[in-house]
């Protein structure tokens, strides 16, 4: 075999190869992110306007979802809770699920679907269309401009809509609430602040940061190495959001862990 | 003697088993219009790719300006390719951006201290040059093919190029307005004192707007010299056909 054919064989297999190969490049563009995060000039103007798109533009439908999950969820656990005597529960259940697990899980995988394959698909067809070389031959970072603006943007604007969910959801949760048990509206907040703690409101900030800035990176890096011209772009919207739903499942599962690690602890 | 300001020598690019420059040998002087011929995917667009910093080569030596390329730290890049202007084959307007933003992008990050109104007068006597003035509240999804190339080429002029590169300008676009960007080619190159590489494969272009023709074949440049040089007098027989084929057999 000579030396040119030895190069081209794979050290694995080729499936093997083009996933760690897929990683590496993963994690480079995660430490380039990190290392120009820090490096001026900073595009503020572009934050901004991200952190409208992302952040405003979301509200409508957080809005929606986040009120019928409130909701739906508080009549679905209705009769559980009745059965046991248990439906003045209702407030403190429905408190701990959204704060702790649903406002964070729910939000992250709407904005996952929404701005994920927006940013990818965004970002995937100004490859295939030469603007991102457009931009770094008229001697401008594009990575700068494109990708820390987009990711810094989710990271800020996640944990945002996060609490404005649980807002929501809990104002649905309330109307059920309200409608059934002619529970009033001071009672039934009091009874929600009274079940949450500081570990759960810190914790889903925290996740919420963490899966915000998950979305913005896989939009972005599926985006930014999109190839093969429309088909690409597809492709790199479509994967942006199966890879963030999967990574943001797994944060969730994590952060679980490790919330529950401290509260035994 | 004339001052060279590109100089390539035995450049050798490949893309896996393809072997797409083969040895390039090129000089484009102050002030002249070179045109590069050649197939699609010769290597015509990686050639002037690798002068920006696009693309790297795998050997030989790319001095622009006095510098070679692939030496260059990030920001002496970002110097040199100032003086450079890039016209895309497809424009490459920024779609989410009107024109005078896309105009505005290089000028505001590269040139500090302007005035919002000297910036304003900057883009309008730009989209004067390029007889677009009109245009300068619109998207780009608003505008023609040919217009686009326009306001493409009046991006790059504003951060007053030394070197102008035009990727294949007339490419997809109806006769009259290949004449126009031809007619547009040679302006530039009178009003702002540029020196320029032109790729493309139609010859009307390349002999309007050319002081030099290159037929870059194989990876290699077959023939350079004036147009009638290069296709009156041509050896190579794809040389002569790219000739026949353009202004005989229609």
């Amino acid at each position: 075999m000579s030396a040119a054919e030895d190069d081209k064989k794979p050290f694995l297999s080729k499936k093997f190869d083009k996933f760690f190969t897929g990683l590496a490049n993963a994690w480079s563009f995660v430490c380039r992110f990190f290392k120009e995060v820090f490096l001026p000039p900073y595009e503020f103007k572009e934050i901004v306007h991200q952190c409208y798109r992302i952040g405003v533009e979301s509200l409508p439908l957080i809005s929606l979802t986040g009120f019928i999950v409130g909701l739906v969820f508080t009549n679905q656990s209705r009769p559980s809770l009745t059965e046991f005597g248990a439906a003045s529960w209702l407030p403190s259940l429905i408190s701990i699920a959204v704060v702790r697990a649903m406002g964070p899980l729910v939000t992250a995988l709407i904005a996952a679907g929404k701005v994920g394959s927006s940013i990818g698909a965004e970002i995937g067809s100004m490859k295939v269309t030469e603007q991102i070389d457009a931009m770094e031959v008229s001697a401008t970072n594009p990575f700068k401009f494109l990708v820390v603006s987009r990711v810094l943007a989710t990271t800020f604007m996640i944990p945002l809509l996060v609490m404005y969910t649980d807002c929501v959801a809990l104002f649905g949760s309330f109307l059920s609430v309200n409608a059934n048990e002619m529970v009033s509206m001071s009672t039934f907040f009091v009874q929600v602040f009274e079940s949450i703690s500081f570990l759960d409101i810190f914790s889903s900030v925290l996740k919420s940061i963490l899966f915000g800035f998950t979305i913005g990176i896989v939009g972005c890096y599926k985006g930014y190495n999109s190839s093969k011209g429309t088909e690409g772009v597809g492709q790199a919207a479509n994967s942006a959001v199966v890879i963030s739903m999967f990574l943001i499942f797994i944060e969730e599962l994590l952060a679980l862990q490790i919330v529950n690690a401290i509260r035994a602890f | 003697m004339e001052e060279k300001v590109v100089e390539t020598r035995g450049l050798k690019k490949s893309f896996g088993d393809l072997d797409v420059l083969q040895g390039v040998d090129l000089d484009l002087y102050k002030g002249e219009n070179l045109v590069v011929l050649g197939k699609s995917g010769s290597g015509k667009s990686v050639l002037i790719k690798i002068m920006v910093g696009l693309l790297k080569q795998d050997k030989g030596s790319m001095l622009v300006l006095g510098k070679e390329v692939s030496q260059l730290k990030t920001k002496e890049l970002n110097q040199l390719r100032l003086k450079i202007g890039f016209s895309f084959q497809n424009s490459a307007l920024y779609d989410s951006m009107t024109v005078r933003e896309n105009m505005e992008f290089p000028l505001i990050r590269n040139v500090k201290g302007l005035s919002k109104k000297e910036i304003t007068y900057k883009i309008e006597e730009l989209l004067e040059a390029v007889g677009l003035p009109q245009s300068i509240n619109q998207m780009p999804s608003e505008l023609s093919g040919g217009q686009k190339k326009r306001i493409g080429v009046a991006r790059t002029l504003i951060l007053n190029p030394e070197i102008m590169l035009y990727d294949e300008p007339t490419a997809g676009l109806d006769p009259i307005t290949c004449m126009e960007i031809n007619r547009l080619i040679r302006e530039i190159r009178e009003r702002y004192n540029t020196s320029s590489i032109v790729i493309t494969h139609d010859l009307t272009c390349a002999k309007e707007t050319g002081d030099r023709q290159a037929v870059l074949l194989d990876g290699q440049f077959k023939a350079i010299g004036t147009f009638d040089e290069v296709f009156a007098h041509a050896d190579d027989q794809r040389v002569k056909l790219f000739y026949d084929y353009n202004f005989i057999n229609i």
